[in-house]
């Protein structure tokens, strides 16, 4: 009964093609390592420079002028918690993390969500790669991180930006998509170059949409950074990481609300940042 | 108008074939095939079939038909939002299918301006960036596109509304605003697609009678798309009627309605309000006899009973009319033997010229025994409308 059907060695031919770009593309890798990791270091040290107190009252005026009293209400308590749990630093860790995470994840899908609205081909091709990168379970990404860019944040980096990247360029996609037919129509009837209308039309109007895909790029960083902890990213991830090991619960939900304060903050600013604009 | 016109736009031979096997479309066509059997052989709608036609500067132009006649993708061709199968489209010189892509720009830029059926304003630009636009994407400085857009936006009644947002709007505004980009941009030919289409009845009258005056102001070569007959007879100069794709008719307001070409035509026209298409011209009978200013009483009696008139008009030596003598006054003065009929002229009696509807000449027939006098613009008699003629042509809705 036994079928002799061999094994296909899925896993070795991935593990080859990985070793080759290692192996053939170091330079390169290292030289992104250098680059980001001196980005973490500057951004890091920007922001513990500043006094507790300063970046708790910055980010509640923020809140307060784009959202509303309620908003920074709600920041000034939550900052104010992290700050008493002695878990600041941490924060500003992982907070760092999410935010050029967040840069170059939106770098790089920006100008491919927009080639993909443009060009049927692109679309095609790149829809299911999105929902591989979407549907692969986010730990896999910590593997090959680490020969590439060795054991640290550059590494989290790497992994949270493949992982968050993918619902900025859907948007990106779909918010110029969205854009009417008849105005796209009036922009070519007065002459308007493709990237006239891109810049004039397209883009302006899928801005809500397209603010939309960053939130969620934001939140799904925020999410993998954290988990990062376990390639030795630093943060608050890497406080959840040692409660568990230590088995200390109390530390762990400690951090984790930390977590939830930083998340409920991010998105409520990106949220009405990108509702703000729409209502003229 | 005038055929001293020159010609501002010649299509010539233009179809457009919908479908990926253009070739064998148009050679069924050219076997003689009809539109629904050319769909049911090869799946491909013949959307435009052999359309030749000229623009002339300064016209009004309509094209006119009912949905699924291929007006939209005529109007799209010229401009090539939609790209003709085959067939010239000469503007300036130049041929727009043979264009390249760059040339196409400059081309749409300093000939074509668009209004659209449903505004196509931009939410995100105030009136005022809206009406920019054109201006601004052909790198206009600042300071000139700002004054062009504005003085185009008092044109069209929106002074004042400048910072605006479209959506802060009502529907005949926006158009207004899609009206003003037009204006600003300045080009050579204003394409309006069905522009008034979506604005409700009173709005529409009214917004057609500005762009009337507007038109005429500015002379602007204007080709104007509507499904709406009235609204065709009410503004345009000419008007292009479109079956299924190919031209049935090409003529003024009047003759679409006195000359339909073909059944279709008539029975598009039955209904029509024809007082306010069909003129005094129309109507208009020759005067059988006219009296000289220099004719003596006697002279003038001879020449009434012998045509058998009551009245008879008064005109000098080069047909100017002068006005209108009674027989009992003529007489009265040959008895009293006078040689003159001048103090016997009466001139307050109504006069016309030449293109007045009927709408205008029916209320001057209220209680008057005279008839319309039709003059042209030299005061030169040219016939006389009587009230029967007028009530026939009001009868006749379309029965030719």
């Amino acid at each position: 009964m036994d079928f002799d059907i061999p094994r296909i060695p899925l896993g070795d031919w991935i593990e080859s093609g990985l070793d080759f770009l290692t192996t053939e593309f170091s330079g390169v890798t290292r030289a992104i390592s250098r680059g980001t990791q001196s980005g973490i270091n500057l951004l890091n040290d920007g922001l513990m420079w500043l006094p507790e107190w300063a970046l708790i009252a910055l980010v509640v005026l923020l809140c307060w002028k784009v959202s509303g009293r309620r908003l920074a209400i709600g920041g000034l308590i939550g900052l104010a918690l992290i700050w008493n749990l002695g878990l600041w630093n941490p924060m500003i860790q992982t907070l760092t993390l999410v935010v050029i995470a967040t840069l170059v994840a939106i770098m790089i899908a920006l100008p491919l969500g927009i080639l993909a609205a443009v060009s049927d081909r692109f679309y095609r091709v790149i829809m299911p790669v999105l929902d591989f990168m979407q549907t692969m379970p986010a730990f896999v990404y910590l593997i090959p991180a680490i020969p590439f860019f060795g054991i640290g944040s550059v590494s989290g980096i790497f992994a949270t930006v493949i992982f968050s990247m993918p619902p900025a360029i859907r948007f990106t996609t779909l918010g110029i998509r969205q854009v009417p037919k008849d105005l796209i129509e009036a922009a070519d009837a007065y002459g308007s170059t493709r990237s006239q209308k891109l810049i004039k039309v397209q883009l302006p109007l899928s801005l809500p949409t397209l603010m939309g895909g960053i939130n969620q790029t934001i939140m799904l960083a925020l999410s993998m950074v954290v988990i990062a902890a376990m390639i030795g990213a630093n943060g608050l991830g890497s406080e959840v990481w040692r409660a568990i090991q230590r088995l200390r619960p109390g530390e762990g939900f400690e951090a984790g609300i930390a977590v939830v304060i930083m998340a409920m903050l991010l998105d409520r600013l990106t949220q009405s940042l990108s509702g703000g604009k729409k209502t003229k | 108008m005038t055929d001293t016109q020159q010609t501002k736009i010649q299509v010539r031979n233009l179809s457009k074939v919908f479908g990926d096997d253009a070739k064998k479309a148009l050679k069924l066509r050219d076997e003689g095939l009809n539109r629904a059997q050319i769909l049911e052989k090869t799946g491909q709608t013949l959307g435009l079939s052999n359309i030749n036609f000229d623009v002339r500067e300064g016209e009004l132009l309509v094209i006119m038909g009912l949905s699924g006649s291929g007006k939209s993708t005529l109007i799209r061709c010229l401009n090539r939002l939609i790209e003709p199968t085959e067939g010239d489209i000469i503007i300036g010189g130049e041929n727009i299918p043979q264009l390249s892509d760059k040339e196409l720009l400059h081309c749409r830029r300093r000939h074509f301006s668009m209004v659209f059926q449903n505004f196509a304003l931009f939410p995100h630009r105030t009136v005022q960036m809206n009406a920019e636009y054109g201006l601004e994407i052909r790198g206009i400085d600042k300071a000139e596109r700002a004054e062009k857009a504005k003085s185009s936006l008092k044109q069209v009644g929106l002074e004042g509304w400048e910072n605006a947002y479209p959506n802060q709007l009502s529907g005949g505004m926006q158009q207004r605003v899609g009206l003003a980009r037009a204006l600003a941009n300045d080009s050579s030919v204003l394409l309006m697609d069905e522009a008034f289409s979506a604005l409700d009845p009173l709005i529409r009258r009214d917004m057609q009678q500005e762009l009337i005056e507007l038109q005429h102001r500015m002379q602007k070569t204007t080709i104007f798309i509507t499904h709406d007959l009235d609204e065709a007879l009410n503004i345009g100069d000419r008007i292009i009627l479109l079956r299924d794709g190919e031209i049935v008719q090409i003529g003024t307001p009047e003759e679409v309605l006195t000359r339909p070409a073909d059944d279709y035509v008539a029975r598009f026209t039955e209904g029509v309000d024809r007082s306010r298409v069909v003129t005094s011209r129309r109507v208009m009978r020759p005067v059988r006899a006219t009296a000289r200013h220099d004719d003596g009483p006697r002279t003038v009696l001879h020449k009434m009973s012998e045509n058998a008139l009551d009245s008879i008009y008064v005109v000098d030596r080069e047909r100017r009319l002068l006005g209108i003598v009674e027989a009992d006054g003529v007489d009265e003065a040959a008895k009293a033997g006078k040689d003159s009929i001048h103090e016997l002229l009466v001139t307050d009696f109504p006069r016309v010229g030449p293109d007045e509807p009927l709408a205008t000449l029916y209320p001057m027939f209220q209680g008057k025994s005279y008839p319309v006098a039709v003059i042209d613009d030299q005061q030169r008699l040219l016939g006389v409308v009587v009230k029967g003629a007028v009530l026939e042509q009001l009868a006749q809705t379309g029965e030719q």
